[in-house]
């Protein structure tokens, strides 16, 4: 088990160089500079333009843009952003407490309706329950988050004036003061975040359990006269779980990736919102630290989710 | 669901008004004999572009989950069966393809290939293979770890190992008896990857990747009308409404195909 | 409108037959912007108007926190460094010009201690040079004084090409000596009419010398001073976050009495522009937001909560479509719309008089962008209630077809005109952008009723605009038929905005798709006029140059210009806030105040 782990370590280091380089040369390719807010201003001189890329090393091989890149990173160098002229860290720090709170909650609500929603419905299949757990996730995961949100935003905000849907990282409160301000204003995006997730998860969560209860090994533990509780938590939920953590460990990335979408409707100044806007300015450093810190994590919940499928399901073997 | 492909593929036959005749004076209208979906901002009539916008977006949402499903099912059941570097190999692949940005890529592949596709297929055939191709290939990966992690699972379990041991071969133990018994979470990706292809579709047209932006689509029309949700909420219920009809749809399909396959039906 | 009848209405305003306001008007009218006129009036000696910006406050504070709402968040907050218009906005809470412009086109002194005229000694008869002063006693917020020293650093930080200043087109060219410890000499090289550029609007800003000093040139991206500006302006530097958040708190020792009016100023960045509008006007959470570009019908209905209105700022910005002049279809040497070329159909006069006729501006106004885009017929703009007398425009789809069909261009089969063998077929890009779609599928429907057919195409907005060699879809490349974008005049002279028509400015591969001339029209007596008018120091003179040149454009229906864009804000019902087109919106924050 150990050495499995520190194996599995070991070669997920060339893989990641390898994403690394692939996701810098999709950066390079992609079309675009960072400069094109000067270009349909007439008073700003062409040459201001070109002056600027060739200070940045814009016009340099790919091969070369890289690999000064590779050498920095592992100095601990993240660069500067070409856009904002700051350095890469600073600007993602500033970004991180928000997308953890927002994301990382939005996670957990999921989990907490998906599973117990997905498992009851699935012991009791097409009951009335089950029925409009059914539809009120079809009608989930039809609906994209931006018209959910403003649908929120729209009830919430504007019609019983409850909530405020512009996102303040600067709460001026303090105190219990604070912590209700900055309920009021997460609740929203992390319920629209929340259900959105939750809707698939809980069509998940019902297929699995369903997968798993007919199969004979229950129909013996119900034999041998256990209780249905008993049955369904030790029996049938840890077996079912295997997809269940396939998803969440799919998941767990975003909570530094962030949600590019709910960010930008209700102003949350988190990961995603940098990107996006880094992504649209093809500033180069601060898409590249942010998608390979992301693509570290993508890598390292996998190995989360290898090493729980054995813990879940003894056979499973490590060679 | 039939009744609404008829009206999809014969609608237009029936419902003859233009999908583009723009009419200022009736822009934003509710529905009304006229109009029976009512309008959009710029007078437009909405069951006609409903009607047109269907096709494609049925077309597209059904070609990308199709693309996404059997990549992601085929690649996910080598990876769990395969115990030698294959396996590592495709699941490196799929942890690269998850930490891509989407856009910068989508933003490439436009550079790329959007002119000779164009020039091979037609401007309609190489936008919607284009769009296809680019939405399912960003949407196996989950399909592809699902099927993995139910491979692992099951390739040690006992009934596989009977078929082993009764010399079945790998590919007859793997199409009869192990893939069977995978397919729920693949049945569940495809009718969500349904609707997040027919959503992704209007997206994609934002980055000019898409269909042109005076063709409706589902997606588009969804999205055009969000900012007019307290003004004229008809014009978003429609396309909601029409996304959710189709995977309640897909839904049936899919359980039905799952319950023809497995001898073992619940209940 | 000639270089005669102009004097004549000087004259008229110097005997005081008629006002200046009225004047300016007329001006604008025939497409100057306002500072323009107002500066012919002060080279014949009819002094600037006493800028009346109201501000009834009689007490510095007091007003409470400002909270504003800027849809794209500011990245930073150098002046110099300032891509577009959210920094300038930004950067300007803390960093103050000398001079800055009020909406009628008049220089208000900010640092100054006045504006420099030919009576005060401050222009140079030749054009040559000009003198500015400082206020005496104004202090940086960390309490060291400004002075010429300040001024002469700027200068050289924005003008060395190390430090890679977006503000170097304004410095490179002139130089700038100390008189004494107060003031200044700009000198230009040639005689320079409009001399009010450097030091003044938004390329003014002074940042101070002792804080930035060490950082001039290569290392300029290290300065602390960057992140945590130290500025002269009505509000002191609290926090920023780039993207997101811009904090400032009242400057209790700003130099203009009373002022500021709020105690702390909160700018909040990111989302979209219809949810912004909606936070203004319909939850009244924050009180003002920033170029909203939303549709009409939306704005409307979000105004009947009465918590706010929206406003509009007149500056010079036109939404235009360009006629590609050369063939996008054919290369030559390795490149497309190659200056060797020639549209197959374009260059027909008739085809371009019947495009002209086909755009419906008047619905694009009233039904896509309401207040924020006004009909036009011109390209150096004015609003249409001062409309041209020269140029005049019509939506007429008769007589277009009647235009085509007497130039010989026939119904095929599938209903698309043609001669000798040559369709009337275009591809009509854009980018991304709500009203520019729904614009391209009004003019592709009036299109087809007259038997020409637009390919609709659209580019993502950071693709399309950049200024990248190697992507075909930029809008400098223009590798189709039509296109259509929005330039802005930032500057209050027309001097590089209609440097866009210059023949030798075209844009190709040989300058690497830099030159401004994108259609790669050419027209002699454009191109002698627009050098006659580089020299010319009487601007009365260069203002009827312009006229002319803007009437050559139109005439020859080089392109077609769509709507003037004033730029659109919202703002709170009790909020005061005086907004020139001709800088950014933060330009006066001082006079900004909530009625009681």
């Amino acid at each position: 088990m150990g050495t499995y782990v520190l194996r599995r370590l070991l070669i997920a280091i060339p893989s990641l160089l390898g994403i690394s380089a692939v996701l810098f040369c999709v950066m390079a390719l992609a079309p675009g500079d960072p400069f094109g807010e000067l270009a349909t201003n007439p008073n700003v001189p062409p040459e201001v333009r070109a002056a600027l890329r060739e200070k940045f090393g814009m016009d340099d091989p790919i091969l070369m843009r890289y690999w000064h890149w590779l050498v920095a990173m592992l100095q601990g160098d993240w660069g500067f952003s070409f856009v904002s002229r700051i350095n890469v860290d600073t600007l993602i720090l500033q970004r991180i407490p928000a997308t953890l709170a927002i994301v990382g909650l939005s996670q957990i609500l999921a989990i907490c309706i998906a599973i117990p929603v997905g498992v009851y419905s699935a012991t009791r299949p097409y009951s009335i329950f089950d029925q409009i757990a059914n539809t009120l996730a079809f009608i989930g995961f039809s609906l994209p988050t931006f018209f959910t949100g403003l649908l929120f935003i729209l009830l919430f905000s504007v019609k019983l004036d409850w909530l405020p849907f512009v996102y303040r990282s600067d709460l001026s409160a303090t105190g219990l003061q604070w912590w209700w301000e900055q309920f009021k204003q997460s609740i929203m995006p992390i319920c629209v975040l929340g259900f959105f997730q939750a809707a698939s998860m809980i069509r998940y969560v019902r297929s699995a359990v369903l997968d798993v209860i007919r199969l004979d090994y229950v129909t013996t533990a119900r034999a041998k006269g256990l209780g249905e509780k008993v049955v369904i938590t030790k029996h049938v939920v840890r077996n079912a779980l295997i997809p269940v953590v396939t998803l969440v460990a799919l998941q767990m990335p975003a909570v530094f990736g962030g949600a590019i979408v709910t960010e930008q409707i209700f102003r949350i100044p988190g990961i995603g919102s940098l990107l996006i806007s880094s992504i649209l300015s093809n500033d180069t450093p601060v898409v590249m630290a942010v998608t390979f810190v992301f693509s570290c994590l993508v890598v390292l919940f996998n190995l989360i989710a290898d090493v729980l499928y054995g813990w879940l399901d003894p056979r499973i073997s490590y060679s | 669901m039939s009744i609404m492909i008829v009206v999809i593929l014969f609608g237009s036959f029936v419902w003859k008004v233009p999908i583009n005749d723009i009419d200022f004076r009736a822009k934003l209208s509710t529905p009304s004999f006229a109009h029976p979906f009512g309008t959009d901002d710029l007078g437009q009539d909405l069951l006609a572009r409903m009607i047109y916008g269907g096709k494609i977006s049925l077309a597209v949402g059904f070609a990308a989950m199709f693309v996404a499903v059997v990549l992601g099912t085929i690649i996910g059941a080598i990876a769990g069966m395969s115990r030698g570097w294959l396996g590592s190999f495709l699941m490196w692949l799929a942890d690269l393809f998850l930490s891509l940005p989407q856009l910068p890529l989508l933003l490439v592949v436009i550079y790329l290939f959007r002119d000779s596709l164009k020039s091979v297929f037609g401007p309609e055939g190489g936008v919607f293979i284009m769009i296809v191709v680019v939405i399912g290939g960003l949407r196996w990966m989950p399909v592809a770890r699902l099927v993995r992690a139910q491979f692992l699972s099951l390739r040690e379990k006992e009934f596989v190992e009977a078929a082993r041991a009764l010399g079945a071969s790998k590919t007859r133990m793997v199409v009869r008896h192990i893939l069977p018994n995978a397919l729920g979470p693949v049945i569940i990706a495809a009718t969500i990857d349904v609707a997040a292809a027919i959503i992704q579709e209007s997206t994609l047209s934002f980055l000019g990747l898409g269909f042109p932006p005076d063709i409706p689509t589902w997606g588009r029309i969804l999205f055009d009308a969000r900012d007019f949700l307290d003004i004229a909420p008809h014009w978003a219920l429609f396309p909601g409404a029409a996304i959710f009809l189709t995977v309640v749809t897909i839904n049936f399909i899919g359980d039905g195909l799952r319950d023809a396959l497995d001898a073992r039906r619940v209940m | 409108m000639n270089e005669n009848e102009i004097r004549g209405l000087v004259d008229s305003v110097k005997d005081g037959r008629m006002d200046r306001r009225a004047f300016i008007q007329r001006m604008v009218a025939v497409g100057l912007s306002a500072p323009i006129a107002s500066q012919i009036l002060v080279w014949n000696g009819v002094a600037m108007a006493q800028s009346k910006l109201e501000y009834k406050p009689t007490k510095r504070g007091g007003g409470g926190p400002l909270k504003v709402l800027w849809w794209q968040g500011p990245t930073l907050l150098n002046p110099h460094f300032a891509v577009g218009t959210k920094e300038q906005d930004a950067a300007r809470i803390f960093y103050e010009p000398l001079a800055n412009w009020d909406p009628d086109g008049n220089l208000i002194p900010v640092l100054a201690a006045e504006i420099p005229t030919r009576e005060n000694g401050g222009l140079a008869a030749d054009g040559k040079s000009v003198v500015w002063k400082l206020k005496p006693g104004i202090k940086w917020h960390d309490g060291k004084p400004v002075t010429a020293d300040d001024m002469i650093f700027n200068w050289q930080f924005a003008k060395d090409p190390a430090t890679a200043s977006v503000t170097i087109g304004t410095y490179r060219d002139v130089e700038v000596e100390k008189i004494d410890d107060l003031s200044v000499r700009v000198k230009f090289k040639i005689p320079t009419p409009f001399w009010a550029d450097a030091f003044v609007g938004t390329r003014g800003s002074l940042i101070p010398k002792h804080l930035f000093e060490a950082f001039s040139g290569a290392k300029s991206r290290e300065a602390p001073a960057n992140l945590s500006p130290v500025g002269t302006g009505p509000y002191k530097f609290v926090e920023f976050k780039p993207g997101d958040l811009v904090k400032g708190s009242i400057n209790m020792d700003y130099h203009k009495p009373n002022m500021p009016h709020f105690d702390s100023i909160e700018m909040k960045g990111g989302g979209d522009a219809a949810s912004a509008a909606r936070a203004v006007l319909q939850t009244g959470e924050y009180d003002y937001g920033w170029n909203i570009q939303v549709e009409e019908d939306v704005i409307a209905r979000l105004e009947k909560g009465g918590k706010g209105k929206a406003l509009i700022s007149k500056g010079a910005n036109i939404e235009f479509i360009l006629l590609n002049h050369t063939d996008p279809w054919t290369e030559v040497d390795g490149e497309r719309a190659s200056l060797k070329t020639k549209h197959p159909t374009l260059l027909d006069p008739a085809v371009r008089k019947a495009l002209q006729l086909l755009v419906d501006r008047k619905g694009v106004e009233e039904f896509i962008y309401g207040r924020a885009g006004i009909a036009t017929a011109n390209f150096l703009n004015a609003p249409e209630r001062f409309n041209s007398k020269n140029m005049t425009f019509e939506f007429n789809v008769d007589k277009a077809n009647k235009i085509l069909d007497d130039g010989g261009w026939k119904r095929g089969s599938d209903g698309i005109r043609e001669k000798d063998g040559k369709k009337l077929k275009y591809v009509f890009q854009t980018s991304i952008n709500g009203p520019r779609q729904k614009t391209q599928a009004i003019i592709k429907q009036a299109c087809q009723k007259a038997g020409i057919d637009l390919e609709l195409k659209s580019v993502v907005a950071s693709v399309y605009f950049s200024s990248d060699v190697a992507n075909p879809d930029t809008y400098t490349k223009f590798y189709c038929d039509l296109e259509m974008y929005t330039t802005t005049m930032t500057q209050p002279d027309p001097t590089q905005f209609m440097l866009q028509f210059a023949s030798w400015e075209a844009a190709t591969k040989e300058n690497k798709w830099q030159g401004q001339n994108i259609s790669r029209w050419s027209n002699k007596e454009y191109d002698e006029t627009y050098k006659a008018s580089v020299g010319e120091l009487d601007p009365v003179k260069r203002a009827a140059m312009f006229i002319k040149m803007n009437d050559l454009i139109i005439a020859d229906n080089a392109i077609i210009p769509v709507v003037y864009r004033p730029r659109l804000y919202v703002i709170n019902e009790k909020l005061r806030a005086p907004i020139s087109g001709w800088d950014t919106d933060t330009g006066s924050l001082e006079f900004w105040y909530r009625e009681a």
